[in-house]
């Protein structure tokens, strides 16, 4: 019994001791910060994606409170509603910029262009892009290695085992813009979401010759200009032998889409065309952005 | 005792199928594609047009920078087009595309077999020649010959190293040329002595060509100033450094040029070129390929020109392309493999090796077990598994600190992974992102 | 056409392989089981085959069933592991504690940490030096050397060299007899010359290199020597502690152990001294008889220290 006692006074005494320690070391080494910091914390989406510019999260929050301009800082993953409160917290107004998405520009499918060899080697697109110009003929098309899946923090990005290519979940892409920058062939863009969620662009980043890139993949943008001439409103350049349309003044009237010989214009989200127009024959309407 | 390179290295198999055979000149292509970007560094620029008529040996491709090199015709006949082809890599690059016709020649080059000892031009004159007649390096890594010899103010060569290594299993170009223009190769080298202003070369040999070390020493012996260096078998010692180290036992130190250890190495194959380029004229427009393999009939020795279509030499030497794997342009430890069979000849094709369908594939990646073989076999003394981790984590700082900018590429790691593992990849992932992070630096 | 492969360099690869090297360690350790038998009777195989059986079979099932990957039995790990760990048992030691030592060894030992290549500790080790605290009485009465016929459970028991050079009693085995493996002890650790050809395999295929065994001899024999020549009559001679207990085991086939030793030569001449060091204290001054598999576990312990602060020697490297 006296053995019990004489443990339960020790440790107690032992833990009272040590408690005032940490008491007095905690007080003493208290680093101040901004609770402001803590709170914009709280309301952006913790995942550290980088998409801002900043080292996490927590990096773009003291960024935001040291500001004193806020308008150049904005975490792409938050909603607007996010942002406003941001703003409330720090008494600034917030300008609201338009939604984006990230849509990758390539439809180089298994079907669309033909493998020529077979890679062996780690799996990774930064890698192979150094290694060689890809499995196709093609030496600027997806690799479709994931580097982009690997690098999106959201699970919003995945590899469409069919085609070989990746495919962004509208649902859950925040526009962070990592997987721009992890793909090594640069494919993927981030462009405005649209109105309801209807996007018009060129799924192809091929600048070799017409002839060149219609031979290595059916869907290619062979650069022929047709869908510039279209283009009531000026909005689509020919450069390098691609077809790129601006999406800052596109209409969405998708005459484009009609005119393009390959298919390489994709539209997103648009109801399906009338079956009175002659361009109907074979222009599937792409679900994947 | 043989000497050589003091850390790592490993034995692969030699494999050298086409030692015995001599060199045979191959069969002018009918469309030759001579690629503008042939060296490392800026590639030429086209000075021939659509249907101009062309000689061997004329000026197709201008230097572009002083870390580039001139290109020659190699055949006679008529420019069809200056357009992108495919290189080995399946990448497209400028190319000048030339319909053959006959074989004729400048008169200014002297095409005969006569030996020119006599050296007549002067140090400045002769780096002049080697810069006009475009040669590289022609172990592979086609750096611009001209660039090597021109010594930077301030520091001083001590001595020429000659690479007639050939660590690389199958390949035995140079060593049939080291055998077959011993003569010419000797007079080549003490141009090159000249040229750099050095009393004292090596010629560095492993010790699997008896044939070419007796031969070379023979005629080394009226000559002053030229050793023939037996070395002992181990890859990579056709590395630069480690060449020098082997020869010398001097270390380059890390990040540094051989230069910083007071020397200048070039291979036999270079050597031999500039003994063409300062005594007969001939500019860079053939080189010696090997074409060996499981699938080839009869591996053999080509003089190629520069722009054969790499399909017609595996023809020549009855390579079986259907029963191929992989076909590689180079040796099996620092080759490439060709991503197409539509690329041709260039001026670093030492060889081209065709494995079977059971070679080809790599065997499966097993878990690390960190037996360290890989640590004992980096010939820099790097820590490659180590180097793998971080790269696939992405820790490119980490893989800075642990020098993985010294990585000279050679394999030796993945070559002794009992694991099989891809540590080479990852390695060379963080180098080349490394390499740009640094590079983003110093901007 | 079939179409080439495109992969990078280098195309070629050495013969060696993860199966290969674990095969030529177990190879190794074929003459000391040999010996074993020979000395130790039935009992020693029994040990053996229900401790490699064991080990397999619940590496088989953890990976199945636990981690759910594809079973990896091939490459000859566990079946080292349940060797080994057989080799540091008592030939008597009754069929239940050794599966409960390989479920230890295997499970917390090496499964937990990740499997092959990510443990920290030697798995057989581990397990061995859980048994020796679970079991002390059964994982120390040795079994005398009584030739083939040795009953399994009912050997005669007595102590080992080394409790006789720590306690000073008995008459020390000869040298000789130490060297072949007459005497009492663990089943595998007993004849030196058995384990000195597996080293000499070992050495030969190039599976290990010298320095990690070589070290470890030389820093016994020089600390005990030292201690020897201060005081004959309380320290025992340096020979008879190399050639006495597991050091020869533990020198040439645990503390080599591919995984928890470290990566470069220097870094394994720092490991292999400590292990010495370690040893020959708790040998001459610990409470326990032996000291070579507490030694490797705590030098294991210090191997990714060694690992981040010992490196290779570079090439060209500017200091």
């Amino acid at each position: 019994m006296e053995i019990v006692l004489y443990s339960v006074i020790a440790l107690g005494l032992l833990g009272l001791v040590l408690a005032a320690v940490l008491y007095v070391v905690a007080q003493k080494f208290k680093v101040q910060e901004d609770p402001r910091i803590d709170e914009i914390v709280a309301l952006l989406p913790g995942a550290n994606c980088g998409g801002c510019g900043y080292p996490g999260c927590r990096g773009l929050a003291s960024a935001f409170v040291s500001a004193t301009d806020i308008s150049g800082l904005k975490c792409p993953a938050s909603s607007a509603e996010t942002m406003k409160k941001i703003g409330a917290i720090l008494g600034q107004e917030v300008v609201e910029s338009e939604p984006k998405i990230a849509v990758v520009r390539c439809n180089g499918s298994c079907q669309n262009r033909p493998k020529v060899n077979r890679y062996d080697g780690a799996q990774s697109c930064a890698f192979a892009a150094t290694l060689f110009a890809g499995d196709t003929n093609c030496s600027f098309g997806c690799l479709g290695h994931g580097d982009c899946v690997a690098a999106c923090r959201f699970d919003a990005i995945s590899i469409n085992p069919e085609t070989g290519l990746p495919v962004v979940d509208e649902s859950k892409c925040v526009a962070c813009g990592a997987c721009v920058k992890a793909c090594p062939k640069g494919i993927i863009e981030l462009r405005n979401r649209g109105k309801k969620d209807r996007r018009l662009f060129v799924s192809c980043v091929n600048k070799d010759k017409g002839a060149v890139a219609r031979k290595a993949c059916t869907a290619a943008c062979i650069g022929c200009g047709k869908c510039t001439k279209v283009c009531a409103f000026d909005a689509i350049t020919v450069e390098n032998n691609v077809a790129y349309i601006d999406f800052e003044k596109c209409k969405m009237c998708r005459k484009c889409a009609a005119e393009c010989p390959t298919g390489a214009i994709h539209e997103v989200n648009f109801p399906p065309r009338p079956p009175k127009a002659e361009a109907t024959e074979e222009k599937p309407v792409q679900t994947n952005a | 005792m043989f000497k050589t390179f003091k850390i790592g290295g490993v034995h692969p198999e030699a494999n050298k199928l086409s030692a015995a055979n001599a060199i045979v000149s191959a069969q002018l292509p009918k469309t030759a594609i001579i690629s503008l970007a042939q060296h490392i560094g800026a590639p030429a620029n086209a000075v021939v047009q659509k249907g101009d008529k062309v000689k061997v040996g004329q000026l197709i491709g201008e230097a572009n920078g002083f870390v580039s090199a001139n290109i020659h015709s190699s055949v006679s006949g008529t420019v069809s087009k200056v357009d992108l082809a495919v290189d080995v890599a399946g990448f497209k690059k400028p190319a000048v595309f030339i319909d053959v016709e006959g074989d004729e020649w400048l008169e200014t080059i002297d095409r005969t077999d006569t030996l020119v000892e006599e050296i007549k031009d002067d140090a400045k004159t002769i780096v002049g020649k080697i810069k006009d007649a475009g040669i590289v390096g022609m172990g592979g890594a086609t750096f611009p010959a001209h660039v090597k010899l021109a010594i930077p103010e301030g520091k001083k060569a001590d001595f020429l190293i000659i690479n007639g290594v050939e660590c690389e299993p199958y390949l035995t170009a140079d060593h049939r040329l080291m055998l077959e223009k011993s003569r010419e190769l000797i007079v080549g080298v003490k141009i090159l002595m000249k040229a750099i202003g050095v009393e004292k070369a090596y010629i560095g040999i492993e010790a699997n060509k008896p044939d070419a070390i007796s031969k070379l020493t023979e005629l080394c012996q009226k000559e002053q100033g030229i050793e023939v260096v037996p070395l002992k078998l181990k890859y990579p010692q056709g590395g630069e450094k480690q060449l020098i180290n082997a020869v010398s036992g001097r270390e380059v130190p890390s990040g540094k040029l051989p230069i910083d250890a007071g020397a200048v190495v070039q291979n036999v194959g270079t050597a031999f070129a500039v003994y063409e380029a300062v005594q007969k004229n001939k500019p860079l427009i053939e080189r010696i390929v090997t074409v060996t393999g499981d699938t080839v009939a009869t591996p053999s020795n080509f003089r190629a020109r520069i722009g054969t279509p790499v399909a017609e030499l595996i023809a020549a030497a009855g390579g079986d392309v259907e029963k191929s794997g992989k076909i590689i342009s180079g040796g099996p430890m620092m080759g490439k493999a060709m991503a197409n069979l539509e690329s041709t000849v260039t001026k670093g094709t030492s060889g081209i090796l065709m494995l079977n369908e059971e070679k080809a594939m790599r065997p499966e990646a097993g878990p690390c077990i960190r037996c360290a073989k890989c640590v004992d076999a980096c010939p820099m003394g790097l820590e490659p598994y180590l180097l793998m981790q971080y790269s696939q984590r992405q820790m490119w700082a980490e893989d800075e600190a642990n020098h993985i900018m010294d990585c000279i590429e050679c394999g030796c790691c993945i070559f002794s992974c009992p694991a099989k593992r891809p540590i080479l990849d990852y390695v060379r992932l963080g180098k080349n992102t490394v390499g740009k992070i640094i590079r983003s630096r110093k901007q | 056409m079939g179409q080439l492969v495109v992969s990078p360099s280098p195309h070629t690869r050495s013969s060696v392989s993860t199966p290969s090297l674990m095969y030529g360690v177990i190879a190794a350790l074929l003459p000391a089981l040999a010996v074993s038998i020979y000395y130790f009777g039935i009992g020693s195989l029994i040990v053996t085959l229900t401790s490699v059986a064991s080990c397999v079979l619940f590496e088989y099932l953890i990976q199945k069933f636990l981690l759910k990957q594809q079973p990896t039995l091939s490459d000859g790990s566990a079946i080292l592991t349940g060797l080994l760990l057989a080799f540091n048992l008592p030939s008597n030691l009754p069929i239940g504690i050794i599966i409960v030592g390989a479920a230890f060894a295997i499970g917390v030992g090496k499964m937990a940490f990740g499997g092959l290549g990510q443990n920290l500790f030697n798995p057989a080790l581990a397990g061995r030096v859980f048994l020796l605290i679970s079991f002390p009485v059964q994982m120390t009465t040795w079994p005398v050397p009584k030739g083939f016929g040795t009953n399994y459970i009912d050997a005669e028991t007595g102590a080992t060299a080394l409790n006789m050079l720590k306690n000073h009693f008995g008459t020390l085995p000869g040298n000789t007899e130490m060297l072949l493996g007459q005497m009492g002890g663990s089943l595998g650790e007993v004849s030196a010359i058995a384990l000195l050809i597996g080293f000499a395999f070992l050495l030969f295929r190039r599976i290990i290199t010298w320095h990690i065994p070589v070290t470890i001899f030389a820093t016994v024999f020089v600390f005990q020597g030292i201690l020897y020549l201060a005081d004959p009559v309380q320290f025992a001679s340096p020979v008879a502690h190399l050639l006495a207990g597991g050091l020869m085991l533990g020198a040439i086939f645990m503390a080599t152990d591919y995984v928890t030793s470290p990566m470069s030569i220097c870094g394994k001449v720092v490991y292999a001294i400590g292990i010495g060091v370690i040893t020959v204290v708790i040998r001459n001054f610990g409470s326990f008889p032996e000291g070579m598999s507490f030694a490797i576990l705590i030098m294991n312990a210090v191997t990714p220290l060694i690992n981040t602060y010992i490196k290779p020697k570079r090439f060209g490297e500017v200091k």
